[in-house]
């Protein structure tokens, strides 16, 4: 009898002949997170997996936490592995599930027969089970609307499984199942939520950052790191690359017109971002923009922007509300984090009135006025390179 | 060489206080409450911390308690006498520039049903005399002031608080927060009629994690003390003002700290001159204005260098290795409080600078912050 932690696919369970490929990818990225707790068995069956911890004495609760944050996952409950016969089952539920019943006022019992040679029925099973539970609980009374606990016996192929409530996975996709994309973050709201979404449909993240020594200070990038932390403890492990951007800015600054140095300067951004994508073999370009948000998220700005790359460019946040994407960064955990007051690249040198519908022959216009692949050049050659590993 | 012209936020540990703070973690860590000589041995380093800083504020040591700081002992002095006092009413009187930790607990107070008057300033950053006059009614428990202002160094009119509550006829304890004051001016609670005074070892070339509060009478009937009542619940320590086993490094080191002050007018003599160096090398950078009042402590000079972010002069100047600041540290980047109460407009308080002296101070490093926003203001371009 040993306890585990019964992990639920998610969306992949719908994959077809490459499953399997999905499988290894949440299997390998389960392995590498929960290896600070000690070692583990894996054993993938059914659209899920059974992590049975190896040594005594291993952090259960630790490791649902770790597990509540791996992309690919639909479920997670503890369970207890038992061998499958209805004795045992009604044997060791009574006491492995205590703490849970005695706080709990109502229950029901879920029965889910996978191994149909089985000698009871799943209503038989919850009869039979439901039963001993009232026997021993007698505080307690059956609903099965809606019950405080829902007690869940699994006979799966390799072993039945009793267990509790069940949580909820983080959704979508195994880590790097869809290939790699780099990420634009500044270091407010949006940038992370975006990054993080692309991460959950499986995409590994690069992450492009725009310094700008002395305007912006060590504080402003010691939060990017922070943010990609929160970020990296989802997707795992990101290349963070920053650029050193204050040339362009001041350039911009004194050769083009205010209104457009906003819009100019993330035509720059994109570019020097596709090129850094390019070379870390990302298919694509991440950004938090969001209709009308801002003077330089207009529909007009966005084109223009748009235009200066050929990349693929995910804006996730694309059609939300700030209050949507406000409530993910707290559940992420990077709203507190970005809230915080440092000047980032995107605020030096703000125009006082950015242009809302700006027209890209007359951005080309003004960019022409400017070195632009010297500047260009001198920002890659400038850039730093940070590994951000939040399990390391 | 690293120019650090932000001492009013922390300031560098002196050799005395760091052999104090050492001997305290390596030898003599015994707990101060213990009966055996190892616990004597705490207590008497405990002590004689308490008398040097008894002699400096020239009162008895039973009316010095140690606290974890500054925002601790203004948060005691605060919520305690407000406790304390509310069976004489409800009126609490405070500045409009005093430090978060005086603004926040009085904050809280009023959601409590307390009434706080919170006074205006004069564009020096001062409180007009006749404002407290005329705040200070019968019903006024408290009036907490500052000595010397953290931010733009102004000394505030102590002498007529206690002045506006002796005819009132109130029962108002007076608190004043003189964590930027102490060592550098002469603050003596009884001579200044005050009831209540928080100061910090941090601020004086001590270790951080050490303060105290000044509470007239030490909390005895028998000397016809004043009230105030703990925030925190516990054991005996410190009278029972402030539970938990003391922190005994960082009062060893505050009790060394107190005792390597200079004299205040030897120190002050000192940075008179070096304010002097300081004002003449900023009238030769372009666009410099003054946020301090002329008479201010002269530890603290608060500047504009309008057109420029404080945050991009502060950044520019990190990275020569020149440390000053855009306001209180406790605010952390937020936009100073007190230069807006003192009248100042938006692009003098954005581009807000203070620079703050200490005994360790050298011309030298003044020099550096001169040619530093020399070199900012050709090389930075402007925000506007």
């Amino acid at each position: 009898m040993t306890e585990i932690i019964l992990l639920k696919h998610g969306e992949l369970a719908l994959k077809g002949l490459n499953r399997r490929t999905f499988e290894d990818m949440l299997t390998k990225t389960l392995r590498r997170r929960l290896s600070v707790l000690g070692g583990w068995r894996f054993a993938a069956a059914q659209s899920a997996v059974a992590a049975e911890p190896l040594g005594e004495g291993c952090d259960l609760d630790a490791a649902v936490r770790i597990c509540e944050k791996v992309f690919g996952l639909s479920g997670i409950s503890r369970a207890l592995a038992v061998p499958k016969d209805m004795e045992v089952i009604r044997a060791e539920a009574v006491p492995y599930l205590r703490g849970q019943l005695t706080a709990a006022r109502t229950f029901k019992v879920n029965a889910k027969r996978a191994d149909k040679r089985f000698p009871l029925t799943s209503p038989e099973i919850c009869v039979d089970l439901g039963a001993v539970l009232l026997d021993a609980y007698p505080h307690l009374t059956v609903d099965v609307h809606d019950p405080d606990i829902t007690v869940t016996v699994e006979i799966r192929d390799s072993a039945a499984y009793i267990h509790g409530n069940q949580l909820r996975g983080a959704g979508g996709l195994p880590p790097g199942s869809s290939g790699k994309a780099a990420a634009l973050i500044s270091g407010g709201i949006d940038s992370p939520v975006a990054a993080w979404m692309m991460a959950r449909r499986g995409l590994a993240l690069d992450a492009i950052h725009f310094a700008s020594p002395p305007y912006t200070g060590e504080r402003a990038e010691m939060k990017v790191h922070s943010l990609l932390h929160k970020v990296a403890e989802y997707s795992g492990r990101i290349n963070l690359h920053v650029v050193p951007f204050t040339e362009i800015q001041e350039a911009i600054k004194d050769n083009c017109p205010e209104e457009l140095f906003t819009i100019i300067m993330r035509r720059f951004m994109m570019v020097i971002s596709e090129k850094i994508a390019h070379n870390n073999d990302c298919g694509a370009l991440i950004t938090g923009e969001s209709v009308g948000q801002v003077a330089s998220q207009t529909l007009g700005a966005l084109v223009c922007t748009d235009c200066a790359v050929s990349m693929p460019v995910f804006r996730p946040l694309i059609g939300m509300d700030k209050d949507e994407t406000v409530a993910l960064a707290r559940k992420i955990g990077t709203f507190e984090i970005s809230v915080l007051p440092y000047e980032d690249c995107c605020t030096v040198f703000t125009p006082r009135h950015p242009r809302t519908k700006p027209i890209l022959k007359f951005v080309e216009e003004a960019e022409a006025r400017l070195d632009f692949d010297r500047l260009v050049g001198n920002a890659l050659a400038g850039v730093r390179h940070i590994m951000i590993d939040s399990y390391s | 060489m690293e120019a650090y012209l932000d001492n009013s936020a922390t300031t560098p540990i002196c050799p005395e206080a760091f052999n104090a703070v050492t001997e305290a973690l390596t030898s003599n860590w015994g707990n101060p409450s213990s009966l055996y000589r190892k616990g004597i041995e705490a207590e008497a380093v405990r002590e004689s911390a308490r008398r040097s800083l008894a002699g400096r504020l020239g009162c008895e040591s039973g009316e010095v308690f140690f606290t974890s700081g500054g925002t601790e002992s203004n948060n005691i002095a605060v919520l305690g006498a407000a406790e304390a006092q509310k069976r004489f009413g409800r009126r609490i009187i405070v500045s409009s520039v005093e430090h978060a930790s005086i603004d926040e607990a009085v904050k809280f107070l009023e959601t409590r049903g307390f009434e706080i008057i919170r006074l205006p300033v004069d564009s020096q950053g001062r409180v007009p005399e006749d404002r407290i006059f005329r705040a200070v009614n019968q019903g006024t428990i408290l009036v907490s002031l500052m000595a010397v202002n953290n931010e733009v160094g102004t000394l505030q009119p102590l002498e007529a608080v206690r002045q506006a509550v002796v005819s009132s006829r109130s029962r108002a304890l007076i608190h004043c927060d003189a964590v930027q004051a102490f060592g550098k001016i002469d603050v003596k609670p009884s001579a200044m009629g005050v009831d209540l005074m928080s100061v910090s070892a941090h601020k004086i070339h001590g270790p951080k994690g050490a303060g105290a509060l000044y509470v007239r009478g030490g909390l005895k009937k028998e000397k016809n003390g004043v009230r105030v009542l703990p925030v925190m619940y516990g054991g005996t320590q410190e009278s029972s003002l402030r539970p938990g086993t003391e922190p005994m490094p960082a009062i060893a080191g505050f009790g060394a700290a107190v005792n390597a002050l200079p004299p205040v007018s030897a120190s002050l003599e000192r940075i008179n001159l070096l304010r002097q160096r300081l004002v003449c090398g900023l009238e030769t950078v372009d666009g410099i204005e003054f946020n301090s009042p002329p008479d201010a402590l002269p530890y603290v000079t608060n500047i504009s260098v309008v057109g420029y972010e404080s945050e991009n002069l502060i950044n520019f100047l990190s990275e020569r290795g020149i440390y000053v600041s855009s306001g209180s540290a406790c605010g952390k980047g937020k936009k100073s409080r007190v230069l807006k109460n003192m009248g100042l407009g938006d692009d003098r308080v954005s581009s807000a600078l203070r620079i703050s002296l200490s005994r360790y101070t050298a011309p030298e490093h003044i020099d550096m912050l001169i040619y530093g926003l020399r070199d900012a203001r050709n090389f930075l371009r402007t925000k506007k």
